[in-house]
């Protein structure tokens, strides 16, 4: 096993992408990730890769378009504003089936917003970001650690299913250092028939593209890309339950506000609130039977976020409206602190 | 006894103050805790201040952002205006006397006044005012094994400049006897 080291979020991410296999970077830079470029200038070189700072997100994201079309493995990284302006350029790479992995660490918005950690991306990412019946996988980690481990998943799942998958971060995660054991460097290689890579007079021409004129077989594409989605939905869902199963007051939080929130319970519990965690890993395809099935026993929800309250849409829809959900959070850059969401726990367990 | 230290170190952009935590996140990782370490990126660090949090606790890190230090060291005025009050009562406060020329206002708080910026100039090594702070913090909370204190500094100071290691040997060496 690899030796435990101490790396800041945004450099630790750009060493287990190319772990993962990533070949080819491109960026442009806005804080609070700009780490991951300056990490990827210095070792893609050294590793074979192709490290290169774009004159704008759109042609980083565009540029993104033509490594995944040849088969590369390739990422993007970007925070808040600058992943509104790769938007269009995802909407294309979903459009013609491409992988790639985008990451945001996000920062308060909207607008250029502030710099500090934020969730208020929520939406956009597990909307499918761009126009168009799209979508994105899409990780919430919740330490380094896991966003390394993560790193690898979002780069084969990307592959597999043939669509971008993005790494939802924020500027916390991005910015702060802990241990991180890093991933062994990928062996396997995932065969691509599809990629523009050069015919050598063999076969026929591979085409990507993202333009289907005709009706019939636009929606023919659209459906087929729909079938996946199905699957992953049935197959693909990530979620940490922690102290669930008895749990009165089940708490919905992902990333950087979760940990706040173990914090919390561990408070919650001492005073004999039986308060406990889901915690999505996955926010598309979002765990809906898991939370489903906790909404058996528990008597109320509570959604924290660092932003006015976004998944709880997801959250109110996974249980079908079966239990209350209240939400209790922050936004603009200011971290949750346990305490306030103690005071919620307990306004809730009075009621 | 549990271990949950919440360090709070600020200062002005120079002095040392992200690197002074980049030791301590070291250090309490290889005793066995779990650490975090978290720079200021806002606005305030483009003013010229500069600031940074490293948990060190036995149980897993919940926020790597303190807001409520059990220990902070405040290497400039505005430093310990600022964030004198936030310091839990019954905590620890690290202040660079020689910079700092006020009293401290809290009497509920252990108060360490070390004259770190006077004792390095006097030592030739004026850039390394942090590091007395530094080997104060860690007699004070018991991560001064001389062993672990060569292994952390083998890892914090880049090992193309190995004359480095001595002078914040030598400034730790310092801050831990006083």
């Amino acid at each position: 096993m690899s030796e435990k080291v101490i790396m800041k979020g945004n450099e630790a991410l750009a060493e287990a992408a190319i772990r993962a296999g990533c070949k080819c970077f491109f960026g442009y830079p806005i804080t609070p990730q700009t780490e991951v470029a300056a990490y990827m200038a210095k070792r893609m070189p050294k590793v074979g890769g192709v490290y290169l700072q774009a004159e704008s997100e759109i042609a980083a994201i565009n540029m993104i378009y033509g490594a995944a079309a040849s088969g590369a493995r390739c990422m993007t990284s970007s925070s808040s504003p600058g992943i509104s302006l790769k938007a269009e350029g995802i909407s294309y790479i979903c459009g013609a089936d491409l992988p790639a992995v985008i990451v945001n660490m996000t920062r308060g918005g909207p607008g250029l917003g502030g710099i500090q950690p934020a969730q208020s991306d929520y939406y956009q990412a597990t909307r499918g970001l761009g126009h168009g019946d799209a979508r994105l996988l899409v990780f919430a980690p919740a330490s380094i650690q896991e966003m390394c481990d993560l790193m690898t998943t979002a780069f084969d799942l990307a592959d597999k299913y043939r669509m971008p998958a993005m790494i939802l971060g924020d500027g916390a995660i991005g910015q702060m250092m802990e241990p991180v054991i890093l991933p062994e460097p990928a062996t396997r290689t995932i065969d691509k028939p599809w990629a523009a890579t050069g015919t050598e007079l063999k076969r026929a021409h591979n085409i990507v593209n993202s333009l289907y004129l005709q009706p019939d077989q636009l929606e023919d594409n659209v459906r087929a890309r729909f079938e996946r989605y199905v699957q992953i939905e049935a197959t693909e869902p990530r979620c940490e339950e922690y102290l669930a199963d008895d749990a009165d007051i089940l708490i919905t939080a992902y990333g950087i506000s979760s940990r706040i929130v173990k914090s919390a319970i561990k408070k919650a519990r001492a005073e004999g609130i039986k308060a406990g965690l889901l915690r999505p890993i996955t926010l598309w395809p979002f765990p809906k039977a898991v939370l489903k099935k906790h909404a058996a026993h528990a008597k109320a929800f509570l959604d924290v976020e660092l932003n006015m309250g976004q998944m709880i849409d997801d959250v109110r829809m996974a249980i079908e409206y079966a239990r209350p959900v209240e939400f209790a959070g922050r936004t603009g850059g200011i971290i949750i602190t346990p305490d306030e969401i103690l005071a919620k726990l307990r306004e809730m367990e009075a009621k | 006894m549990s271990v949950n230290h919440q360090i709070f170190l600020a200062g002005f952009g120079g002095q040392g103050i992200l690197f002074a935590g980049k030791y301590l996140v070291y250090t309490g990782m290889m005793a066995g805790y779990e650490v975090s370490w978290m720079p200021s990126y806002g606005p305030e660090m483009r003013g010229g201040t500069c600031n940074c949090s490293v948990n060190i606790s036995d149980e897993p890190i919940d926020s790597p952002i303190i807001l409520h230090p059990t220990i902070l060291c405040a290497m400039n005025l505005p430093s310990l205006d600022k964030f004198e009050n936030s310091t839990v009562p019954g905590g620890r406060v690290f202040i660079d006397s020689s910079l700092i020329e006020r009293k401290p206002a809290r009497d509920d708080v252990q108060n360490f006044l070390i004259p770190a910026t006077g004792l390095a100039r006097e030592q030739n090594m004026i850039k390394l005012a942090n590091m007395i702070l530094v080997g104060k913090i860690i007699r004070e909370i018991g991560l001064d094994d001389p062993a672990l204190i060569e292994k952390t500094m083998t890892k914090v100071v880049p090992a193309k400049k190995p004359e480095l290691f001595d002078w914040n040997m030598k400034a730790l060496q310092v801050g831990m006897g006083l």
